[in-house]
């Protein structure tokens, strides 16, 4: 089955109930089975601006490199799978574009931008993320997260310091400890996951999982998972109802089928052709 | 200001600690920053360790331990007016970060950098202690309204119609048990009730305790019910035909219940009103 139609795609932003605008920027391209999702900071428009190049440099840069070649194919520099490898070259230039952009105009100082990427491919799926912005998985009944937030309180949980209810009460909460954009380099976490037909992926800023409680997410995407716009408008609407205080947006993708990648004989001759 | 510890003894304040490094220790040797010199407190006692606006205690193997607010504790991520008991000692700890920051400002995307390269809104004071990179702060309060336990609730999904045999208990397919919520809706004034009025299940009640309660048969038609701080709204998830709310199709759009609406779904029809 071909990418675009194992997908189902859909995303939804919204500035919440208190911001007067929204710093999230979302972009899906089905047809390479890719989503992007980043929640911008900064004064002004400045975060909007930030997570505006993030999306749009690694939306397009990796769908105009698959194009003509496969995210199997093993990259020249550094002999990771080519869907890795563009994950994470294109957070690296999103990283240097929002930084120059910083450097060189006063009204941009100091911005920055979460990040979570996800390329779907040959039955798997390769995440990579920067921040606190996160991708959840439904799978069956069981909802995960499968990214692991860089933010200040995240690593006072890991380390014991503070427990999960706690949590709830810090005064540190999204202090993230890595962002797109702030310094010359940005390491980003990436990660390869294996996908199963039925799972469904949301990626989202933590406009709502700060919101919304991880079971109340998990209701309701099992709940609707038959009709996405609709998961996502009540995803949306709950954070909402439960005081909205940043921009919140999601992305939420279906997966309908299987979706290897062509390995045989007959399609390494017709990539020759293409070529 | 930055938070502080005051310590008193009997009623009487002894003296006030302000909590301005990462790390405070408390005990009776001199090189500690708060000393109680009494043989009921060790050495070295215990620590605070703040991290900007956070501070927990936590207790250094001490002989004789301590307690906060009467409890017991090894480790204790301080509140606002905790009381820390060691021996005959108390330590009060008052933080008035909430009131000095306006809400505007604790939901305000920052970015905070470990390194000292640009001056920007790491508060006076608060050296991050992370050797790498930057910091974004978004200092939120407590997001989740305090009163909404049950809005973290499970929810109820129940089939109408195909279950001849099965009571409404047995139809709930919930993702946990219904039970588990732990709320119970007698705090509210009404519950809203969804009663079937046809079919097997005919007299049927199932209560809107949920955020979201799903009605249908999975696959045939399925709609939700969600209940919102302002109302009940049910709305189309799936199935070729949409349900009817008194007798007239829903759109793609959520519809708000009122009081004795009849719905009909699957071909069972179902009234929704307020108990109690």
């Amino acid at each position: 089955m071909k990418i675009a139609e194992a997908l189902e795609l859909f995303s939804q932003t919204d500035p919440g109930m208190v911001r007067s605008h929204n710093e999230d920027s979302v972009a899906c391209e089905p047809v390479c089975g890719l989503a992007v999702l980043a929640d911008g900071m900064g004064g002004y428009n400045a975060g909007e601006v930030a997570s505006g190049i993030a999306v749009s440099v690694v939306a397009t840069e990796v769908s105009h490199r698959l194009l003509n070649s496969s995210p199997v194919e093993i990259s020249e520099n550094g002999g990771e799978e080519l869907g890795v490898a563009l994950l994470r070259e294109n957070i690296q230039k999103a990283n240097a574009s929002i930084f120059h952009a910083a450097q060189s105009q006063p009204q941009y100082a100091g911005m920055g931008t979460t990040i979570v990427s996800a390329l779907f491919y040959d039955n798997r799926v390769a995440v990579g993320h920067v921040g606190d912005s996160r991708m959840y998985r439904l799978r069956g009944e069981n909802l995960e997260s499968i990214t692991h937030d860089h933010s200040l309180l995240q690593e006072q949980l890991d380390s014991g310091m503070i427990s999960l209810e706690d949590a709830r009460m810090s005064k540190n909460k999204n202090l993230v400890t890595r962002a797109v954009g702030i310094d010359a380099h940005v390491d980003s976490e990436i990660h390869v996951h294996d996908v199963l037909v039925g799972d469904i992926y949301l990626l989202c800023s933590d406009g709502l999982n700060d919101m919304v409680e991880d079971d109340d997410i998990q209701t309701t995407l099992f709940a609707l998972q038959g009709n996405l716009p609709l998961a996502a408008s009540q995803l949306i609407q709950m954070a909402n109802d439960n005081g909205g205080r940043d921009n919140v947006s999601v992305i939420l993708v279906k997966v309908k089928g299987r979706f290897s990648v062509p390995r045989g004989l007959l399609a390494r001759i017709l990539n020759w052709f293409k070529k | 200001m930055a938070a502080k510890l005051i310590l008193s003894m009997d009623g009487g304040i002894i003296k006030e600690y302000p909590l301005n490094k990462e790390r405070i220790t408390i005990g009776r040797k001199a090189h500690n920053d708060i000393i109680i010199d009494n043989l009921a407190v060790s050495g070295e006692h215990a620590a605070v360790v703040t991290i900007l606006n956070d501070s927990f205690l936590e207790d250094l193997d001490s002989t004789n331990g301590l307690e906060v607010n009467g409890k017991p504790a090894k480790k204790h991520f301080l509140q606002n007016n905790d009381v820390i008991e060691i021996g005959k000692y108390k330590l009060k700890y008052i933080t008035d970060q909430i009131t000095q920051t306006t809400p505007e400002d604790f939901e305000r995307t920052m970015v905070l950098r470990a390194p000292a390269k640009k001056e920007e809104v790491v508060p006076a004071g608060n050296k991050p202690a992370e050797p790498q990179g930057a910091t974004k702060v978004q200092p939120g309060g407590k997001p989740v309204k305090e009163d909404a336990p049950d809005s973290t609730g499970k929810f109820d999904s129940f089939k109408v119609g195909q279950a001849t045999t099965q009571t409404f208990a047995q139809t709930n397919p919930g993702i946990k048990s219904p039970t588990s919520g732990g709320t119970k809706p007698s705090e509210q004034k009404q519950v809203a009730v969804v009663q079937v009025l046809t079919g097997p299940n005919a007299g049927k009640e199932l209560e809107l305790v949920k955020n979201l309660t799903t009605l249908g048969k999975p696959g045939l038609q399925v709609a939700v019910i969600t209940r919102r701080p302002h109302g009940f709204f049910i709305t189309h998830v799936e199935g070729e035909n949409f349900p009817l709310v008194n007798g007239r199709a829903l759109t793609n759009q959520a519809h708000q219940l009122n009081e004795h609406d009849v719905i009909e779904l699957a071909g069972i029809k179902m009234e929704f009103y307020f108990k109690g």
